[in-house]
């Protein structure tokens, strides 16, 4: 809402600076976007008052050496005319006609004003300096709009009414401060001048003076002369019209098209800008139907038919009937004559009772509509108007008199037109006022300040409420010691949105100014615990990654099927997704049921910036339920996941000459494994061979079970996979385009791990010395090392402290097929010195283990 | 007598010119034996002592113990300073080029808004506040008319909410716009106790993706219900939550403004912490940094959250981690957040 001051200024004093006043208007809810000044100080172009002045253009002579300029001498107050040298055109049909009959105002300009060039492209300032043009002195001019920096028309030079005074500062005539505002949907009531006068008024303490609007009305009653029927009275609580008799178009006046631009609308004709104008000063849309167009005179309110079609005002052929062609969810609300549409109601008008050279008798609607039923029209159409954003939040329902009546009048005095005696007013669904009760006790509950009763009910009186402070009610038998008064609230019918105490207690908290509501620490009891355990396993989750050396992404929750194909095509199936109904872009349409392939895809890109990669992302995946809708159930699981992606050199590169084997599969088993161990799973965890996912290297590849049920003795009941790790497989590396020997990839159902994770478990420390042995074992390539240890593990009985594999061999000195693994074992007791006896017996039992269970032999 | 006395001290000065030469450590063993071992001068003078007439016996012998005794001594100290040397030289050709570049763990980086709503936890938690999650994908109704949105309000439009396809039948199912259907779950769960709740998550707007707005982004939402929560609890709580996220002196504003499901609203600014309020570019001269939206919950929020609203009163708000990371780094672009890029994310450590 743009509010030129000068126009406010009609309706409330304002003594304050512009940019206090601007404060206090942001500070009370109204956020003064911008201060837009024109010709004043501290505008762009300030317009000197000594030098820019109205004038009055006495004559029009030929220059005597060029046809193109002519001589105009000009009073602008001072003892003697000016002759000026101009080539303005629209001076030209003056020329030579002597000394003019009529005043010709114009704004005169003396050298050393500063001005905006109006032949330079853009908005450059030039300072007027005298010098001859063909051999007449030229040391002033007469300006056009661009100039004076109004707008961009140098066609001609500005001409102003004729009763601009002679002499006055152009400043102090046309300079202007304008305020933006940008309005919060509650304060539907300020995109009117009156509105934002009635909230300066009560901010600041000045008086509101509201003008008790009447309407000279010479002409015969409008009532049997022009006729309304509404069908739909809950979507039109009220409608009124009048009449305006004998217009004649033509421009409106010059100030009212100054604030008509200033307000940021285009003056078109006097009638629609009379219906504009008043609708910025009051918020009140009018609409004006040429009379002798509606059939009858019978405006009807009714809703579109199907079938029906409209061309609105801005020539477009309209299909009204709800539809994808339409655009709408609804049948739009229209007013009808007789035969068919001529306006979308509260939206815009129609082409064909449009106001147009010829229109002299004026039908002037000022209704109220249902606010919903304008949105869904105005949305469905795509046309937003000032019309539909004032009738969408809300317009006060005692509107629609004084629109007409101030309407009516501009129009009787500058239109020349009749006005018909009364209205039609079908008002069907009157304002019904409420009244609050409202205990100074709430205000303090809900905003901790402590306000008695006047105080309130004197900051509400500001703001147009009415307040009756009810004092010392009695209860029952007992006479209530000072009970606190209490103020009653009447709410006026422009103000809609307040239906309740909580929105009584904004008001005053904007009002006294929230900077004065004290700052108080919670006193409140405090809640019951709730974290969950996740939130925290997530953290710490976070932390193990990050500490193994990768950096954590966050990529987009939503994904295209391109990309899902890209690293696992069996997954690219649509179904099995969630999808958007409303995408904005092909990239982004379904709800991921993987982080892999935007993590893969985040690896490669960050490949292409540096040689080593190695990231993780925690977030949710989204996956659909099986049965949607069972038990009202509709919404998807979103578990959280764990993925890894990791390609490059173990090492970065540098002149220490460190480890720059490529990563591979047991670098990121190895933190999986940590992952394990810290979430006190690591004796649940397997890893089991994973050879037919189309996202991995069939013999790098494996399965993370969970043993989630157990026997007393440790045995797995029941395991489930809770993720995959392993070598991306070649052709994935080949889509996603990463150019290096290859990359790892892991996804790890957090979820899952958070349920069964255990804490750490305390085992004393042995003061004991530990013995050592080292164990060679030949074995079938095919038998799983994880088997191999799970022997010796399990022979080697309770002191085994450690088992390190630390070689692995095959070759022509074990045969073929097989492969010798060597392991260093430790061993120690809590509570003795282990005996060498003691070691051989164990040692003895692995072996003869290894040999029975697994066919495996000792070398060497 | 006079002899073996004049031999002494002709001894005592061969041997200590001689020690004076020694230069290695083979030298000075070499010396030690010439001149003070079993078979070295010194002994084999001391052996013509018994030669001597018994008056003269002890007078030579304390020389030959004082002359043994310093011989030693100047032993001892020549042995010292020479191992100090061959320390000296050894460390010297350790010497290596403390300028070349370290050796570098390989460590990781927490995301940069993980980073900030770790940060934001902790501070809330101290004031009592407890992480609480909620879901992305949404019912309509929670987003939306729960919080006490009209049915037609404007940030139900299309273009700033992206809906779930569902099947006939189906209620509406969105992603959420912004964590605030959480306030619901929350009081839902925990009514009528009282609640102090932190919601972080992402949220998801179908808006123009451009340096400043993302489709993907995340907040966090607090909320606190209870039979004695004010307007002025909720100022002292931002209070509190800026001092603590932007340091110390950092002061809040409140400027009221409008969401459906408070009421009072309000938007919160802070002091630039940049400047300190005295204006800079980052403030754009204002001295105050725009942060977030607050409120008292609106009534029909509590009753739909199932607390009474003549009985419980509450104040929730919501902030943007990336904003504040914005702010505080001066990052122009939010694009590089959910980029991918480790480039953007590994310059936070």
């Amino acid at each position: 809402m743009r509010v030129p001051l000068s126009w406010l200024r009609e309706f409330v004093r304002i003594d304050l600076p512009v940019e206090e006043l601007a404060r206090r208007l942001t500070f009370g809810g109204m956020e003064v976007a911008q201060i837009h000044r024109i010709g004043v100080e501290g505008s762009p172009l300030p317009w000197d008052p000594e030098l820019i002045v109205v004038a009055n253009v006495l004559e029009v002579r030929s220059h005597p050496n060029a046809d193109r300029l002519v001589l105009a001498d000009v009073d602008y107050g001072a003892d003697q005319p000016h002759t000026v040298v101009t080539g303005a055109p629209n001076l030209f049909p003056y020329r030579d006609q002597g000394r003019l009959p009529h005043p010709l105002k114009a704004v005169f300009a003396r050298e050393g004003a500063q001005l905006y060039d109006g032949h330079a492209e853009g908005w450059v300032i030039t300072r007027l300096k005298g010098r001859p043009v063909r051999g007449v002195m030229s040391d002033a001019m007469l300006c056009s709009e661009k100039e004076l920096g109004l707008s961009d028309d140098h066609e001609g030079i500005l001409i102003l009414p004729d009763d601009a005074p002679v002499g006055m500062p152009l400043r102090d005539y046309l300079g202007e401060v304008v305020l933006e505002i940008d309005l919060t949907p509650n304060f539907a009531r300020c995109l009117s001048i009156v509105g934002v006068a009635r909230e300066v008024a009560a901010l600041t303490g000045a008086p509101l003076t509201l003008p008790d609007l009447q309407v000279i009305a010479t002409g015969p009653s409008i009532i049997g002369r022009a006729h309304v029927t509404v069908h739909e009275p809950d979507l039109c609580p009220r409608f009124m019209v009048g009449l305006a008799e004998g217009v004649k178009i033509g421009p409106s006046p010059f100030w009212m098209q100054r604030r008509l631009i200033n307000a940021g609308m285009r003056p078109i004709n006097n009638i629609v800008d009379i219906s504009n104008y008043v609708m910025l000063e009051w918020g009140q849309p009018t609409h004006a139907f040429d009379a002798d167009r509606v059939v009858n005179r019978h405006l009807i309110v009714r809703l579109a038919k199907p079938g029906e079609r409209l061309t609105t005002l801005d020539d477009r052929d309209r299909d009204l009937t709800p539809g994808p062609e339409s655009g709408l969810t609804h049948p739009p609300l229209m007013v009808c004559d007789e035969t068919g549409p001529l306006a979308i109601a509260g939206v815009m008008g129609g082409a064909s009772s449009e106001v147009r050279e010829t229109t002299t008798n004026v039908l002037l609607e000022a209704a109220i509509w249902e606010p919903v039923q304008i949105r869904r029209t105005a949305r469905g159409f795509k046309l937003p108007s000032e019309a539909s954003r004032r009738f969408e939040r809300g317009v006060d329902y005692e509107l629609p008199p004084i629109a007409l009546r101030r309407c009516l009048e501009l129009m009787r005095l500058y239109a020349g037109a009749t006005i018909a005696a009364d209205f039609i007013d079908v008002y069907s669904r009157p304002w019904q006022p409420i009244t609050i009760d409202l205990p100074p006790a709430e205000v303090r509950r809900l905003l901790g300040l402590h306000l008695d009763s006047h105080t309130i009910a004197d900051i509400l009186r500001r703001l147009g409420f009415k307040c009756t402070i009810i004092g010392n009610t009695t209860v029952g038998d007992f006479a209530m010691l000072a009970t606190e008064p209490i103020v009653q609230v009447e709410v006026p019918s422009f103000r809609q949105d307040v239906t309740m105490i909580a929105d009584l207690c904004e008001e005053i908290a904007r009002v006294y100014g929230y900077d004065r509501i004290p700052t108080t620490r919670l006193a409140d009891e405090l809640p019951p615990p709730a974290t969950p355990r996740a939130i925290e396993l997530e953290e710490q989750v976070r932390d193990l990654m990050v500490g193994a050396g990768l950096t954590e992404l966050i990529t987009y929750s939503l994904i295209d099927m391109a990309l899902v194909a890209k690293v696992q095509p069996s997954e690219a199936v649509p179904e099995r997704y969630l999808k958007l109904s409303n995408p904005s872009t092909p990239e982004h349409v379904y709800m991921r049921r993987s982080l892999l392939p935007s993590l893969a895809a985040a690896l490669a890109m960050n490949l292409r910036e540096r040689e080593r990669s190695t990231v993780f992302e925690i977030g949710r995946v989204y996956l659909p339920l099986a049965q949607p809708g069972k038990d009202d159930r509709w919404l998807p699981d979103e578990p959280r996941r764990l993925a890894i992606a990791m390609a490059g050199p173990r090492q970065a590169e540098s002149w220490l000459h460190t480890d720059r084997d490529w990563l591979d599969f047991y670098d990121l088993k190895g933190i999986v494994e940590l992952l394990g161990e810290r979430l006190g799973l690591a004796d649940r965890l397997s890893f089991v061979p994973l050879t037919d996912d189309e996202r991995f290297h069939p013999g790098r590849s494996a399965t993370l079970m969970l043993a989630v049920e157990r026997d007393p003795r440790g045995r797995v009941l029941e395991q489930q996979p809770v993720g995959v790790l392993g070598e991306a497989h070649p052709q994935v590396r080949a889509r996603i385009e990463v150019n290096v020997p290859r990359i790892l990839l892991a996804e790890i159902d957090l979820e899952t791990l958070f349920v069964h994770a255990g804490q750490a478990v305390y085992r004393p420390i042995s003061r004991f010395p530990a013995s050592t042995q080292d164990l060679s074992i030949v074995a079938d390539e095919t038998i799983p090392e994880a088997q191999i240890r799970a022997v010796i593990q399990r022979s080697a009985g309770e002191h085994l402290e450690s088992l390190i594999l630390f070689d692995r061999y095959s070759g022509p000195q074990v045969g073929s097929g097989k492969r010798s693994l060597t392991y260093h074992l430790t061993f120690r007791a809590p509570d003795r010195t282990l005996l060498d006896e003691t070691l051989a017996k164990i040692r003895k039992k692995i072996i003869s283990s290894l040999e029975r269970e697994l066919g495996a032999t000792i070398r060497g | 007598m006079t002899t073996l006395l004049d031999e002494l001290t002709a001894l005592e000065q061969e041997a200590l010119t001689a020690l004076e030469a020694v230069s290695d450590v083979t030298a000075l063993t070499e010396w030690k034996s010439r001149f003070i071992g079993k078979q070295g001068r010194l002994s084999r003078l001391s052996r013509g002592l018994g030669a001597l007439p018994a008056d003269e016996r002890p007078l030579v012998g304390q020389r030959v113990n004082a002359l043994r005794e310093q011989l030693e001594t100047a032993f001892a100290a020549a042995k010292e300073r020479l191992e100090a040397q061959a320390i000296a030289a050894e460390l010297a050709a350790e010497r290596i080029d403390v300028t070349m570049p370290g050796r570098r763990p390989a460590v990781g980086y927490v995301h940069l808004t993980n980073q900030i709503l770790r940060q934001v936890q902790h501070i809330f938690a101290e004031m009592g506040f407890q992480v609480w999650e909620s879901p992305e994908v949404e019912y309509d109704a929670f987003n939306f008319s729960l919080l006490n949105f009209p049915d037609d309000h404007p940030a139900r439009d299309m273009q700033d909410t992206f809906y779930i396809e569902m099947p006939a039948g189906a209620p509406s199912v969105l992603l959420r716009t912004h964590t605030s259907p959480g306030q619901i779950h929350a009081m839902r769960r925990n009514a009528p106790h009282p609640l102090r709740v932190l919601i972080p998550g992402k949220v998801y707007r179908n808006e123009q993706v451009t340096v400043r707005s993302e489709m993907m982004f995340h907040q966090f939402e607090f909320l606190a219900v209870g039979r004695n929560v004010t307007m002025a609890d909720l100022k002292g709580t931002l209070s509190f939550f800026a001092e603590r996220m932007f340091g110390p002196g950092t002061q809040v504003r409140l400027r009221p403004s409008f969401f459906p499901f408070t009421e009072p609203s309000a938007e919160m600014d802070v002091t630039c912490f940049l400047c300190g309020g005295k204006g800079c570019r980052i403030c754009k001269y204002a001295g105050w940094l725009e942060i977030g939206g607050c409120g008292m919950v609106h009534p029909n929020v509590l009753r739909n959250g199932g607390y009474d609203p003549a009985e419980f009163s509450g104040f929730a708000g919501g902030f943007g981690p990336e904003r504040v990371a914005m702010l505080k780094y001066g990052i122009d672009d939010i694009r590089w957040f959910y980029s991918g890029d480790q480039r953007f994310v590994e310059q936070f450590g």
